[in-house]
């Protein structure tokens, strides 16, 4: 595979920054220092004892044996990024960014959150260097994430709620954005995913590459052999580019990027556009992206809100545009199933997000001969997800005593 | 000579400035644009700034995503836009530009789209998230289209990069005052008379100043300095009142607002 992003900040055709002229000197700076950083093994150490030391890495490659057998197929192993420090893959990439703020001598930063995890992964490494930080979160959002919430305030950041337009993830990018346009001297934006403008889709797939480099070892040291197929959920698509990007040479990896299918494949019920998209501009890329016939961004809807936005990566739009990955989507019941599945058979509460992974990971393994590995990334912990089950549940099914039942109904309501 | 060249030169010969309103189109609707634009040409605009309506708008403060986010639950569409322009410009005696997101423009193409806005008697385009660098595909469109392509220079730009941009646009160059998004301010930064003047020793072309200019007070600083001034969020503010005043007192207002603009430019 060529190496990319080339100099324009291009895969292929996608790619590129499409931002107003005020941030391009900050983009340019910042992928000025990233190429001197990539350069200076001492920032590179750094950034490894961090995650060795701060984070817990390496995390583990476990063999979920329970699971693998009640699939009755190939062996699933999960890579086990909710042991990190904050209980996602996000801390990865806000310590690396954290790093950027230090050597760009900014002392400001901002940042958005669905889920609440890259919120709190930056609120964390801002506190860990003395950063100022500032997180933007849709009204929908902080509602249904609470927990992350309250996690960041004690960690010393500002919550900022965004009630514009869907009041979830992509409006919160836009805050942030507008947020840069007027503080870009003195503040860096720590983007959450492999989405923006050049040069986020590549500093960030970098810093998570480094959950692919450690599966790829995993997998050589207790197997004796890369996986067969390497599953990870997209949401912008930082956790599975990072998976993803080690493996890319091996020819006989196959790789599964999976969506969120929502309630339906009907226009608004999705969040799926590498699945149901089609190539278009959306905060500063080039890439695959729900849209109308006139380039308005649409309605999307998930029930995990890390994944609940419109676009994805403009490396995934090439991956998948060059067959070199696969593109499927799991529905929000699916998840549902797979998040129950993982707690009982394994004690794991996986992230709503990454049950989508563990979804489409089942139904694949179940499809498989014994002898084939499917290796999951397990990018996040459940915790933040347990009370919007709940009201979820509460509203559709029982599960819940009379009166915690009515409790819940009420809060729906509510919003 | 295109209709941006031609008025600009005359108006230099005639030592005066651009006075340049910015409305969204279809706030709250196209009918009631058509009668915003008409008054503000009569009261003496030289050129009028139309918003395309865009679901996230990056570079815009709260009042304009208010005014895009009104004119898109009306169900807005770019077809509908351009069909009340193709009406409205042969009688409208001053050019029309578009600010328009490229994720609006990339939809269409940007042949397919030039080709449109120019069938509708629209004389340029002003593309916000587009930076100089992204802009060659466009601005080959525009160039074979006869579209101007006004680009954005901002505080923030290098001296070296201003004189790149300044080769690829047409029209005229808007300088963008404020590191930010659009919005009302009550303080410009002193700087801006500097940086203007320099691009104008640079450049034949004009050099307009937009973002957060609403005062009578701005309006007398700025005007000796630049070519023309682009008055946005002020005027947009008050279309926003049509919600709950009748349209002829919001014409009113806005003509008022206009013509204490257009007396502290003379
Ligand atoms: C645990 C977890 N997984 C996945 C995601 C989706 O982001 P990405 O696709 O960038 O990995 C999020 C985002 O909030 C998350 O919290």
């Amino acid at each position: 595979m060529p190496i990319l992003p080339d100099a324009s900040g291009r895969f292929g055709t996608f790619g590129g920054r499409y931002v107003p002229e005020t941030l391009v000197g900050a983009l340019d700076e910042l992928a000025e220092q990233y190429a001197e950083a990539c350069a200076d093994p001492a920032f590179q150490a750094e950034l490894d004892s961090l995650l060795w030391h701060y984070v817990g890495r390496p995390s583990p490659l476990y063999h979920a044996e329970r699971l693998s057998e009640q699939c009755g197929g190939a062996r699933i192993y999960l890579k086990r990024e909710d042991l990190n420090h904050t209980g996602a893959h996000k801390i990865n990439n806000t310590l690396g960014q954290a790093l950027l703020t230090r050597r760009m001598g900014k002392h400001r930063v901002i940042a958005e959150t669905g889920a609440g995890q890259h919120g709190v992964a930056t609120a964390t490494a801002c506190a860990r260097f003395g950063l100022e930080c500032i997180v933007y979160m849709g009204a929908e959002d902080i509602r249904r994430q609470r927990p992350n919430v309250f996690s960041m305030k004690l960690l010393g950041a500002e919550v900022r709620p965004v009630t514009s337009g869907s009041r979830t993830l992509r409006d919160a990018i836009n805050e942030a954005m507008r947020d840069w346009m007027a503080s870009v001297g003195t503040t860096h934006y720590c983007l959450g995913s492999v989405v923006g403008p050049h040069p986020f889709p590549q500093i960030v797939r970098d810093f998570q590459a480094v959950i692919g480099r450690e599966a790829r070892r995993q997998c050589l040291d207790q197997l004796g052999r890369l996986p067969d197929v390497v599953v990870a959920c997209v949401g912008g698509g930082s956790n599975a580019a990072g998976i993803f990007y080690p493996f890319l040479d091996d020819a006989g990896v196959k790789l599964l990027g999976v969506e969120a299918g929502g309630r339906s494949g009907a226009p608004g019920d999705h969040a799926a556009p590498l699945c149901f998209g089609s190539p278009g501009v959306l905060h500063g890329s080039f890439s695959y992206v729900m849209q109308d016939d006139d380039g308005q961004t649409a309605d999307v809807h998930s029930i995990s809100a890390g994944l609940d936005y419109p676009g994805t990566g403009p490396e995934h739009s090439y991956w998948k545009d060059i067959g070199r990955v696969e593109y499927t989507q799991a529905t929000d019941a699916e998840v549902l199933t797979a998040f129950d599945r993982l707690a009982r058979c394994e004690g794991i509460l996986p992230a709503l997000e990454s049950s989508h992974a563990v979804a489409k990971a089942m139904d694949l393994a179940a499809r498989l001969p014994a002898d084939q590995v499917v290796v999951v990334n397990l990018s996040g912990r459940g915790d933040k997800d347990a009370a919007e089950i709940a009201r979820l549940r509460g509203e559709e099914a029982g599960g819940l005593g009379e009166q915690e039942r009515t409790e819940a109904t009420e809060r729906g309501k509510l919003r | 000579m295109s209709a941006i060249d031609q008025l600009f030169a005359d108006l230099r010969a005639a030592g005066r400035k651009a006075f340049m309103p910015f409305i969204t189109a279809g706030d709250p609707d196209l009918d009631f644009t058509a009668d915003v634009l008409r008054t503000l040409v009569e009261r003496g605009s030289s050129m009028c700034e139309l918003g395309i309506p865009y679901s996230d708008p990056i570079a815009d403060g709260p009042v304009i995503q208010a005014s895009y986010t009104r004119a898109l639950e009306q169900g807005i569409k770019l077809r509908d836009i351009f069909g009340m322009l193709e009406r409205l410009t042969p009688e409208l005696p001053a050019p029309v530009v578009t600010m328009v997101s490229y994720a609006i423009v990339y939809r269409r193409g940007p042949e397919r789209y030039v080709a449109a806005a120019r069938a509708a008697g629209i004389a340029g385009a002003i593309v916000p998230d587009l930076p100089a660098d992204e802009a060659q595909a466009l601005a080959d469109a525009c160039r074979r289209e006869g579209l101007s392509l006004i680009q954005l220079i901002t505080p923030n730009t290098p001296r070296d990069r201003a004189l790149r941009i300044a080769e690829q646009t047409t029209g005229f160059i808007y300088y963008v005052s404020v590191a930010g998004i659009t919005g009302e301010r009550t303080e410009l930064p002193p700087e801006i008379a500097e940086n203007v003047a320099w691009l104008r020793e640079q450049t034949p072309l004009p050099v307009c100043i937009g973002f957060g200019i609403s005062r009578p007070e701005h309006v007398q600083a700025l005007a000796p300095v630049a070519d023309g001034l682009i008055v946005g969020s002020a005027i947009v503010r008050r279309i926003a009142e049509a919600s709950h005043k009748p349209r002829e007192q919001v014409l009113r207002d806005i003509a008022e607002y206009v013509d204490t603009l257009l007396a502290a430019m003379r």
